[in-house]
């Protein structure tokens, strides 16, 4: 078949072209469809199954059930009330290795910015315009370096920054994943270039699952994303020597989370 | 450092039974990589445990890639159609040979200077950075195991831990020749090393080079997963964004990744979910202030269409790269990763080289196992792993017979349905057991050369039945 499909391609045909009719020509035979025991409508089970509902039979009539629209119960825990999404996202990151440090206001994480910078001699903290950032630089003792202004910022700057301020889209309790994006947090170097990174968030927007945030993340979008979307998982990590795990590969060795409210 | 095909035949079987005989004599060697995959069990049995049903999530998972990789004549068009809305450039390679000729002419038109790359098993796959210093680029590669091994001259030990058989120490010898850095023991003070040093070549770099894990259809968005955040500085500060990717890691739904982000992390290292999934759709949007001007994705198929060809097969393009196979093989932890030869090692490499490479020159790996199933059962996307070494094994027999083996089986069938021949045929092997040692038959001297024999009975099978049913009365 293949030797078929290239000698139509010697013919001109693009390498577009010749790929995608390899691929159809390949799928003309069905593979099987996977038989699962766990997804087999259980009756009486308190777990629902993906598709439970759907037919069973292999070919494209058995596709269009996905995707696989349910809660997911088979997953890890993301809590369903607030309290308990709060209490497996604190769990979640203190294993991570990350800080979290909840605030009543603004006033009052921007006082634990300025301690920060104080206790650690900061030279030059960088940021971008966010309602939820900028109240915090008020009074901080060092310089600053805002990014998403009318030129383009200078990349040997802001690695010389200590730290980076960024507003995130979501939290999620499930991961202790946070959510940043290229157009919520001040683009896409201001939260892995400097070796801190500080996320200042409000409570709601804590989410359960990775489900939720990324459902959020696409109705957000519109049709448009932003050209980055990125999930951190607490500090930067390796564990390729030896496969001992050490913070701060490449990305910030320290993540710190102000929670405010 | 693995010689090309154009050897004699059987070239990549002889290196194997080689290499293999060197690394299972090599304890040490053994003892370590097994040492250093302790902690990974440790990890991963607790993250698993999160899980409040690790089965059916596995089952979820291999739905998803099952449903994308047979639609794929839907799903490729739709993806590319979505992500050239969302401002990237796509190209098409047919052969690992297309593929690098498009990055070189990507990278000529970009006037590259520096170019620095992540982890991406695919270019390993098309030997990139052979092809990009060839024509006088610099390529370094910023993920810590493969910085290593590029320091090295040597390709990933293993396509997850691409150096996790090199010591501290020889490590540190190593920055000290090619860095001048002076000696430490301390894996914290290399990994900071390896740090301050690559800082300079993010900022610097006018091209970086990714792979991809996953290709999001409905939005157009391609998914990399990283620890160290390498890849995120590699698309985030060059001017150029070339992403090299398979055309089978494409999914359909966004949503599918809320399911495989998080068990790629636990069962290919034991996370909970990797340091950065990051999803890109595109190069720099107006109103954002950084990111590359262009962004280009390089499609490859060099042989995945051979693999979706064979229905039998088809599952084992759902692979998502976790290593979770290599991690449990009996064999892999012998043999070590170089032994393979190939750029994906361990059980699914077996299945899947042969597809790649040519089923005579490398069906000898589906010989290399156990047939112990423990890759089929970690495979979070059910692989029938096992099976598929098996399947391989029959299709070698079909194309390249084995007319020694056939010629037993003959033998074999004659003696077995002749009761008497049978019989007589036991006795004097029991009595001659002893010499088979010194027969000159290479495959009987190899076997035997590693292995003990045992006394042979002095009665047969069904002289002791008889015997026992006998005394029972």
């Amino acid at each position: 078949m293949k030797a078929a499909v290239d000698t139509i391609a010697a013919g001109g045909m693009s390498a577009r072209d010749t790929i995608l009719l390899r691929v159809r020509e390949a799928l003309r035979l069905p593979a099987p469809m996977p038989h699962f025991k766990s997804l087999v409508p259980s009756g009486g089970s308190d777990i629902p199954s993906p598709h439970a509902g759907g037919s069973s039979s292999a070919g494209h009539a058995g596709l269009a059930i996905l995707p696989l629209d349910v809660a997911r119960p088979w997953l890890p825990d993301g809590g369903d009330t607030p309290e308990s999404q709060l209490a497996i996202l604190a769990n979640n990151l203190e294993k991570l290795r990350a800080q979290m440090h909840r605030v009543a206001d603004l006033s009052a994480a921007a006082d634990f910015v300025l301690s920060l910078a104080r206790t650690r001699d900061w030279h030059r903290v960088a940021y971008h315009g966010h309602a939820l950032v900028e109240p915090l630089l008020a009074g901080v003792p060092c310089a600053t370096y805002r990014v998403d202004g009318a030129d383009a910022f200078d990349k040997s700057a802001l690695e010389h920054c200590d730290a980076g301020i960024t507003a995130c889209d979501a939290i999620v309790a499930q991961t202790g994943s946070i959510l940043v994006s290229s157009a919520t947090s001040g683009g896409r170097a201001l939260s892995i270039l400097p070796h801190v990174h500080i996320v200042v968030a409000t409570l709601d927007q804590i989410v359960s699952t990775l489900g939720d945030a990324l459902h959020a993340a696409k109705h957000r979008g519109a049709g448009r994303m932003p050209s980055m979307l990125s999930f951190i998982t607490g500090p930067s990590r390796t564990g390729d020597i030896e496969r001992i795990p050490r913070l701060g590969a490449h990305g910030p060795k320290e993540l710190i989370l102000i929670l405010v409210g | 450092m693995i010689a090309q095909d154009a050897q004699s035949p059987q070239w990549a079987k002889k290196k194997f039974l080689h290499d293999a005989k060197v690394h299972v004599q090599d304890t040490g060697h053994r003892t370590f990589v097994q040492k250093a995959l302790g902690g990974y069990f440790l990890s991963r049995d607790a993250q698993k445990a999160r899980y409040r049903d690790w089965e059916q999530a596995r089952d979820a998972a291999s739905l998803a890639k099952w449903s994308a990789v047979n639609r794929l004549d839907e799903l490729l068009p739709l993806f590319v159609a979505n992500f050239e809305a969302n401002g990237g450039q796509v190209h098409w390679a047919r052969d690992a040979e297309e593929a690098r000729r498009i990055i070189l002419d990507l990278v000529r038109e970009a006037k590259a200077k520096a170019i620095i790359k992540s982890k991406c098993m695919t270019s390993e796959e098309i030997h990139l950075n052979a092809a990009l210093e060839k024509d006088g680029y610099g390529v370094i590669e910023s993920d810590l195991g493969e910085f290593i091994q590029q320091l090295r001259g040597e390709p990933p030990y293993h396509f997850v831990f691409p150096c996790m058989h090199v010591r501290r120490e020889e490590i540190s010898e190593l920055f000290g020749k090619f860095l001048g850095t002076p000696p430490t023991n301390s894996p914290e003070e290399l990994t900071m090393i390896a740090r301050r040093h690559m800082r300079q070549l993010y900022v610097d770099a006018d091209v970086g080079i990714t792979g991809a894990n996953f290709l999001v259809a409905e939005t157009g968005q391609i998914s990399i997963t990283e620890n160290e955040g390498n890849a995120r500085l590699t698309a985030a500060l060059p001017r150029v964004h070339i992403s090299l990717s398979g055309i089978e890691k494409v999914v359909e739904h966004l949503d599918d990744l809320a399911v495989l982000l998080p068990m790629l992390a636990t069962a290919g290292a034991g996370q909970q979910m990797t340091c950065y999934n990051t999803l890109y759709s595109g190069p720099r949007r107006d109103g954002e202030c950084d990111g590359p001007d262009e962004m280009h994705l390089v499609l490859l198929d060099n042989s995945r269409t051979a693999i979706l060809a064979d229905p039998e097969q088809r599952d084992s393009l759902h692979c998502i790269r976790c290593g979770a196979c290599l991690n449990v093989c009996p064999i892999f932890k012998n043999v070590g990763g170089f032994t393979y030869g190939t750029t994906y090692q361990g059980p699914i490499g077996s299945v899947i080289t042969p597809h790649l490479r040519g089923l005579s020159d490398w069906n000898h790996l589906s010989a290399a196992s156990s047939l112990c199933g423990a890759c089929s059962d970690v495979c979070p996307v059910r692989i029938d792993i096992h099976h598929h070494l098996l399947h391989n094994r029959r299709n070698a027999a079909r194309t390249v017979p084995n007319r020694w083996e056939k010629f037993g089986h003959q033998i074999f069938v004659i003696v077995a349905s002749r009761p008497w021949l049978f019989a007589a045929g036991g006795a004097i092997f029991r009595h001659t057991l002893g010499m088979l040692k010194r027969l000159p038959v290479p495959l009987l001297r190899d076997w035997l050369a590693t292995r003990t024999l045992p006394a042979a009975p002095r009665k047969s099978f069904r002289q002791q039945w008889r015997q026992a049913g006998k005394d029972s009365l």
